[in-house]
């Protein structure tokens, strides 16, 4: 046994003080994901505010993990919440189940159903990992306004899946 | 020695035809449609118009086959669906011709060519005939660029059909159902060319009882009904056989269910009872299991404070059993005509053996001592094998309907009917007072009497109309009889009085789902189980063994009828009642059946959902409807029509398993724990060869026409929709049911000055109702009025009967 070696293991430690740490400072600085990472869902909007979603259930029929529960409604004149017949009434995810493959957004005719890059999906309470509706509407930007209403940027369906965002645009502009 | 050839030559039996479908030999009988020949081989050719119980069409082209007959081939290929098979054809489909291969690829693109793309918006997606037909033999992509032809979107044919025109392939499945199997044609082809589409019928209501049918039958998502749409997918549905519990035909249903809930009803195909046909009725309606006035705890009344509160099962069943115990002997049991048999049997043992009383009846409407002799000595004990069935009905000369309304009371016979008629071979006659919508679309003959008259009628028969008698005379002839006839003292005597004089068989067609196992479980006061009858010692004997019970135990006198108990109730002669699922305004006198709810000391109310007897009644003891529990329906033919439990796990309890329990606190044994066990025990009782009841002999009366001033006979039986609790919370169904109108001649109106106003007012003693009228050809002197349509309830408003007078004066005045 040397005289050093006591000091030896302390050479290890020194070294690492000059390599690139690894730990993160979760969660005081939030880690910024690559940009396509599977991160929680979001029902998308029309530049309006409208749904997208039709309640179709094509996700919930293309998720491996059974995680969605989808339930269609009627939209009427009077309560629309998205263009054309259909809308989704009730929509829930199931994130103790859900398996972050994004098979289900693949599966979504009118591009509703997006991921967005959030990630923060724990909790200690299994009742509220069932994200509803609410909380996976996306947001209301400038210049949309909260479902029920009429459709603001065309007569039938045919023209938010046509000309959406141009029509959106377009009335923006007017606005201004 | 010869050896034969060791080739399988196939014998072509009598009336057959060989052929040869893509190289297999094949014998098929002589007239068989080529697309159903492949179909038994196994080879599916695609197909959208064509279906096996309405006449072959040829409209969509899409089973085209190539065919070659004698050696030539045809010039074009053939649609398999029309042509039909012949002795030398050789016949190739897509799986071996190209030609053909590519002839229905082209169809299938000309059919795509206007159809939109709604699939995630379509109720059919998933189980849609044109999904899977384009994926199998369709081209992977369209060429077709421009602008498909549309329309707006769906518009409503009634209340509860919706028809999207877009989507329709126009293969006329829908308006072939409704002009061949309904007789109601509300949707037609209208315009020609690219134009042609489905429409509502011109100068006709949009409405029928079978509008449900066209909704399964549409090979595409162009017809859907309110109540479901958007409501699921196939995927996420649980499919359950189940059996109607609407009407006494017994109709095979598919339950399709999500979460506990049932979200929709389909036919299913029993080609003995309902083919493949089932009425709006049992297809639509279906959430009175989910009111909110369902009860779902048993509640007990507070002595102090006299209200219902909730209780516990324990706590409910012994106060039950307490009072039941005290009232043992003076107690009558009313079950409502819904119970299945194991639930109909339970109730029968209770009140002989827990409550020791013959006072049991199933008969929650007017009933006689005519029609329980009748049913004791007639239709008790019947079977497919050996009484009157639904193919016996298609297979008779003639047809006899008596006081029975096919189409209102037990539609699927109104089917059946129909079907026989218009293939020429059953003439069809009915007893009845106007030519109704039924009566015409079975092409059949009224022989109009005033109501009550129906059995003075029946015994002129001979002499007035011979063709009827001669008619019935053919072997296989059938006289079909309704609930109605024991509103008219006679009739049933008549009717077996007929039936032996011409040899027809006499079937009785009750209303009620339940109605026909009761007869046979014997909840009636004169009948114990099998048809043994109470007052036969032996009989009695016989059941006492297989029940385990002391000899002479079984109580021997018979017992009193729905009247009777009511009656005897509301003067205090009895006790207690207990009530199964009985609506009092149904029965003949409701003010008397309040009377005696009130009058009586204890009421014990084994119900669904709060009714008219909860107010009265002591407990209350929550049952499952027929969806949450098993069981067997026993249907007019008397087939056995079982069914398993579909929603599982609700903890609701079956009618058998809570008088089970109960009766084990009044210290007696039903072994009825369970529907299996119920079963079980009814079938340990077996067969009995005692003595059989005698047929009634009730002197038939003519029916004598009111002569005062603004009086007339009244006529009525109820309409298939109409305000039956069952049919609650339906509200796309109910706007499908009958204009609620009242019928009389227009020399009647004359007479009674009602011509020139638009309303009638028809009153009793009791009170009056007001209604719109319609001219109808019924004998002078009688007026005619739903039994319990909208604001028209019969019993509850005039407590009047069929046949009997009622003050007639122009609406709105006195
Ligand atoms: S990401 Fe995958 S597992 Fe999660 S809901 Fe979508 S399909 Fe289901
Ligand atoms: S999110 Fe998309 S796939 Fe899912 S139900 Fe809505 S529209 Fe259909
Ligand atoms: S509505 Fe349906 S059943 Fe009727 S013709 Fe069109 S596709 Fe056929
Ligand atoms: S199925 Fe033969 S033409 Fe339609």
């Amino acid at each position: 046994m040397g005289f050093l070696d006591p000091v030896k293991g302390f050479g290890v430690t020194f070294g690492m003080m000059f390599k690139k740490v690894a730990t993160e400072k979760y969660p005081e600085v939030k880690k910024v994901t690559a940009p396509r990472y599977h991160g929680r869902h979001q029902l998308n909007r029309h530049p309006d505010g409208l749904e997208k979603c039709v309640g179709c259930e094509l996700c919930a029929w293309a998720c491996p993990a059974d995680a969605i529960f989808v339930e269609g409604g009627n939209n009427t004149d009077e309560e629309r919440y998205s263009p054309g017949e259909r809308y989704g009434a009730d929509y829930q995810i199931n994130y103790l189940r859900c398996i972050g493959c994004g098979l289900c957004i693949e599966a979504c005719p009118t591009r509703s159903l997006t991921m967005t890059n959030e990630y923060e999906l724990a909790n200690d309470n299994r009742q509220v990992l069932i994200f509803t509706k609410e909380d996976l509407l996306a947001p209301l930007l400038p210049g949309m306004e909260a479902p029920p209403h009429p459709m603001r940027l065309g007569e039938t369906e045919q023209d938010y899946y046509v000309n959406g965002p141009e029509l959106a645009k377009r009335a923006q502009e007017e606005a201004k | 020695m010869t050896v034969a050839p060791e080739k399988n030559e196939l014998v072509v039996p009598e009336g057959h035809v060989k052929l040869v479908i893509d190289g297999i030999e094949v014998v098929a009988p002589k007239g068989e449609l080529l697309i159903r020949t492949a179909e038994r081989m196994g080879i599916t050719i695609p197909r959208f118009c064509d279906h096996p119980l309405l006449d072959p069409a040829g409209a969509c082209r899409q089973c085209l086959v190539e065919v070659e007959m004698g050696g030539r081939p045809m010039p074009k290929p053939q649609a398999s669906c029309t042509i039909t098979v012949a002795d030398g054809m050789v016949v190739k489909t897509q799986v071996t011709s190209p030609v053909a291969d590519k002839a229905q690829q082209g169809v299938m693109e000309l059919l795509l060519i206007n159809h939109p793309l709604d699939c995630p918006i379509c109720d059919k997606g998933g189980e849609c005939p044109l999904q899977n037909q384009a994926l199998a033999h369709g081209r992977t992509d369209s060429r077709f660029v421009d602008r498909k032809r549309t329309f707006a979107k769906p518009i409503p044919i009634s209340t509860q059909v919706l028809l999207d025109r877009e989507r329709c392939v126009l293969c006329q499945r829908c308006t072939r159902f409704s002009a061949q199997i309904a007789g109601d044609p509300f949707i037609e082809l209208l315009e020609r060319g690219a134009q042609q589409q489905i429409g509502i019928a011109e100068e006709k209501p949009f409405q029928s009882y079978f509008s449900g049918n066209t909704i399964q039958i549409c090979p595409v998502g162009a017809l859907t009904s309110a109540a479901y749409r958007f409501r699921s997918r196939p995927f996420d549905l649980v499919s359950t056989p189940g059996v109607c519990e609407h009407c006494s035909s017994g109709c095979a249903e598919r339950t399709d269910w999500r979460r506990g809930k049932v979200m929709r009803k389909l036919a299913a195909n029993d080609p003995e009872v309902n083919e493949e046909w089932i009425c709006d009725k049992g297809r639509f309606a279906f959430r009175y299991t989910g009111a909110a006035d369902r009860v779902l705890r048993p509640m007990v009344r507070d002595k102090a404070t006299g209200e219902l509160k909730q209780a516990s099962w324990t706590e409910a069943l012994q106060v039950a059993a307490e009072a039941l115990t005290k009232a043992r002997g003076s107690a009558g049991v009313l079950t409502g005509g819904r119970l299945t048999l194991e639930d109909a049997y339970a109730y029968s043992k209770f009140a002989r053996v827990a409550l020791g009383t013959n006072d049991i009846d199933f008969r929650a409407r007017p009933h006689s001592r005519e029609e329980q002799e009748f049913l004791a000595s007639t239709v008790v004990g019947t079977t497919p094998e050996t009484g009157v069935t639904f193919t016996g009905i298609e297979a008779a000369p003639t047809v006899l309907c008596v006081a029975f309304e096919p189409e209102e009371e037990a539609p699927i016979v109104f089917l059946r009917l129909r079907k026989a008629a218009r293939k020429g071979r059953t003439k069809v006659f009915h007893i009845g007072q106007w030519t109704s919508p039924a009566v015409e679309k079975t092409f059949g003959t009224l022989l109009a009497t005033p109501p009550g008259g129906e059995a003075a009628a029946v015994d002129a028969l001979s002499s007035h109309a011979p063709d009827v008698t001669e008619g019935l005379g053919k072997p296989g002839s059938v006289i079909l009889v309704g609930e109605r006839a024991a509103q008219v003292p006679g009739l049933f005597s008549a009717l077996l009085r007929l039936s032996e004089q011409t040899g027809a068989r006499i079937a009785w067609i009750p209303r009620r789902a339940g109605e026909r196992g009761a007869v046979e479980v014997g909840a009636l006061p004169t009948l114990l189980p099998g048809g043994r009858l109470v007052a036969d010692a032996a009989a009695r004997a016989e059941v006492e063994q297989a029940w385990g019970l002391e000899p002479g135990s079984l109580p021997d006198v018979p017992g009193r009828d729905t009247n009777g108990i009511i009656e005897a109730a509301a003067n205090g002669e009895l006790r207690a009642l207990v009530v199964g699922g009985v609506d009092p305004y149904d029965l003949p006198d409701p003010q008397l059946a309040l009377k005696a709810l009130r009058t009586a000391d204890f009421v014990l109310s084994l119900e669904l959902r709060h009714s008219a007897v909860t107010e009265f009644a002591d407990v209350v003891l929550p049952i499952a409807p027929s969806v949450e529990k098993a069981g067997t329906f026993l249907n007019w033919e008397g087939r056995r029509r079982e069914f398993g439990t579909t929603l599982d796990g609700t903890g609701a309890l079956p009618d058998c398993r809570v008088l089970d329990t109960l009766a084990v606190e009044m210290d007696a044994d039903l072994f009825t724990q369970t529907p299996t066990a119920a079963a079980g025990d009814l079938a340990r009782l077996g067969t009995t060869s005692t003595a059989r009841a005698a047929a009634p002999t009730v002197e038939s009366r003519q029916q004598s026409l009111p002569q005062s001033d603004g009086q007339a006979l009244l006529a009525t039986w109820r309409q298939l929709l109409d305000n039956g609790s069952l049919q609650e919370e339906e509200p796309h169904l109910a706007g499908t049911a009958r204009r609620v109108v009242a019928r009389l001649s227009e020399h009647t109106a004359e007479v009674l000055g009602v011509d020139k106003a638009e309303t009638v007012r028809v009153s009793t003693d009791r009170g009056s109702v007001t209604v719109p009228f319609e001219y109808a050809d019924l004998p002078d002197g009688v007026v005619w009025l739903p039994g319990n349509s909208g604001d028209v309830r019969v019993r509850r408003e005039l407590g009047a009967l069929h046949g009997s007078p009622v003050n007639v004066h122009p609406g709105g005045t006195e």
